[in-house]
């Protein structure tokens, strides 16, 4: 009988885990807004309370990202207007969110915006010392320039495509 | 067990160097030589506030009485800021603030990656953070150095000026005072000491690039640590606390 109960109860967390996950999911992030907090893999998790409470977990691309308070507050409204008013969201720091996060549609999404994706593996000091070629995403030309590695928000670095001569911006691995 | 007013301390310490670096690198918005380089300090100097909120917030917890970030960041009195003294030099030339950003940004790179295995759970999850971050302000630094140093004439000789002004406020970075000394010795803190073969190494390797060296010094400047600070730091605060100091508790 007690087993049947907690398992009752454990069902309706997972359900009230799923809802919540798909309506934090659904955010965009406030400066790439074709791109959702759950493709840029900041949010990490939803976690459901004993007392049914949700609980969202979310990270912050950079130490300073202007955005990640906007975000939070973002995904929590998000979290309510779905019937969770008492839902919460807190940060974590860890582990350290890596571009290596973005997900595979977040990725063409971003290709599709104008934003070249990162590269994968970003953790290694090749890509990240800049070694490996950056596509423009405008024509697909390997034959681009770094102009800066700093640009518009904190994860954007500034290129130019030495093909089409368009500049871009380069979603920065981290 | 850690004793945590001196966690405090440490913790305070940590984010003061940070802000300050991100007050006075925030100075050249609108100034910078290219909009490229506008761009890039700005952005530098968010990492650095980011980092230093995170390090205020934790210190807020540790000690206890209520203050948060902002409370610790702009309502303290300048003897209460033990921020390094290089990072509240004027910011100079374009070549002053440089060859301050390479010196501190090869520090803090090996310094965050030193507190990487610190036994303090939120210090270790913060350096983790800041050392992917402070790769880019290294590299970014390292660059100009080069680029600067290998340039016109004058360029090369306003390295030269900025390398003789900054070098006396390279020794305090690795000072082991009795705090840092407790630091290390709890698991929390590093061994500033053992960073500085390496430091010095990675200098020589980028001013060797650039045709420049380390001036010769034979005596360090210091006091910051203590919260004896030159005149710039009273006048950095001025601007920084303003709004609080105007508008008690105001937030956005
Ligand atoms: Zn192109």
């Amino acid at each position: 009988m007690v087993s049947a109960m907690a398992e009752v109860r454990s069902l309706d967390h997972e359900a009230i885990r799923r809802q919540v996950w798909e309506a934090a999911a659904a955010v965009p992030d406030p400066e790439i807004p074709v791109v959702t907090v759950a493709d840029l893999g900041i949010l990490r998790e939803v976690r459901v309370e004993p007392d049914g409470t949700p609980v969202a977990l979310v990270t912050p691309t950079y130490s300073g990202c202007p955005a990640t308070r906007m975000i939070e507050e973002e995904v929590l409204a998000a979290i309510q207007l779905a019937g969770f008013p008492q839902a919460r969201v807190e940060t974590v720091l860890s582990p350290p969110w890596t571009t290596d996060w973005l997900s595979a549609e977040g990725r063409e999404k971003l290709r599709a915006y104008g934003i070249a994706p990162p590269q994968t593996g970003s953790n290694s000091k090749r890509a990240l010392f800049g070694k490996t070629s950056v596509a423009c995403p405008h024509c697909g030309s390997a034959e681009t320039e770094r102009v800066s590695e700093f640009g518009s928000t904190p994860c954007k670095a500034l290129y130019r495509c030495l093909s089409c001569r368009e500049p871009f911006d380069y979603f920065k691995c981290l | 067990m850690v004793d945590n007013n001196l966690l405090f301390q440490y913790l305070l310490r940590l984010g003061d160097d940070q802000q300050i670096l991100s007050q006075r690198l925030s100075e050249w918005c609108g100034h910078a030589p290219t909009l490229e380089e506008d761009l890039a300090l700005a952005n530098i100097a968010l990492d650095l506030l980011g980092q230093a909120r995170s390090l205020y917030t934790y210190a807020g917890e540790v000690e206890g009485a209520g203050r948060d970030e902002d409370q610790l960041a702009f309502l303290r009195y300048e003897n209460e800021y033990t921020n390094a003294l290089i990072v509240e030099r004027p910011n100079g030339d374009f070549a002053h603030t440089i060859t301050r950003q390479l010196f501190y940004s090869v520090y803090m790179d090996l310094h965050w990656n030193a507190l990487l295995s610190s036994k303090d759970e939120t210090v270790r999850a913060i350096a983790a953070k800041a050392v992917k971050e402070v790769d880019y302000h290294v590299r970014h630094a390292a660059e100009w150095v080069i680029r600067l140093g290998q340039g016109t004439e004058e360029s090369h000789q306003r390295m030269v000026e900025a390398l003789e002004e900054f070098a006396i406020y390279t020794g305090e970075l690795f000072e082991m005072d009795d705090l840092a000394q407790q630091m290390f010795k709890a698991g929390v803190g590093v061994d500033l000491t053992l960073l500085r073969p390496e430091w010095e190494q990675q200098i020589a390797a980028v001013l060797g690039e650039a045709g420049l060296r380390m001036p010769e010094v034979n005596w360090m400047q210091t006091g910051g640590r203590s919260g004896e600070h030159t005149e710039h730091l009273g006048h950095l605060l001025c601007e920084l606390q303003y709004m609080q100091r105007a508008y008690p508790g105001m937030t956005w």
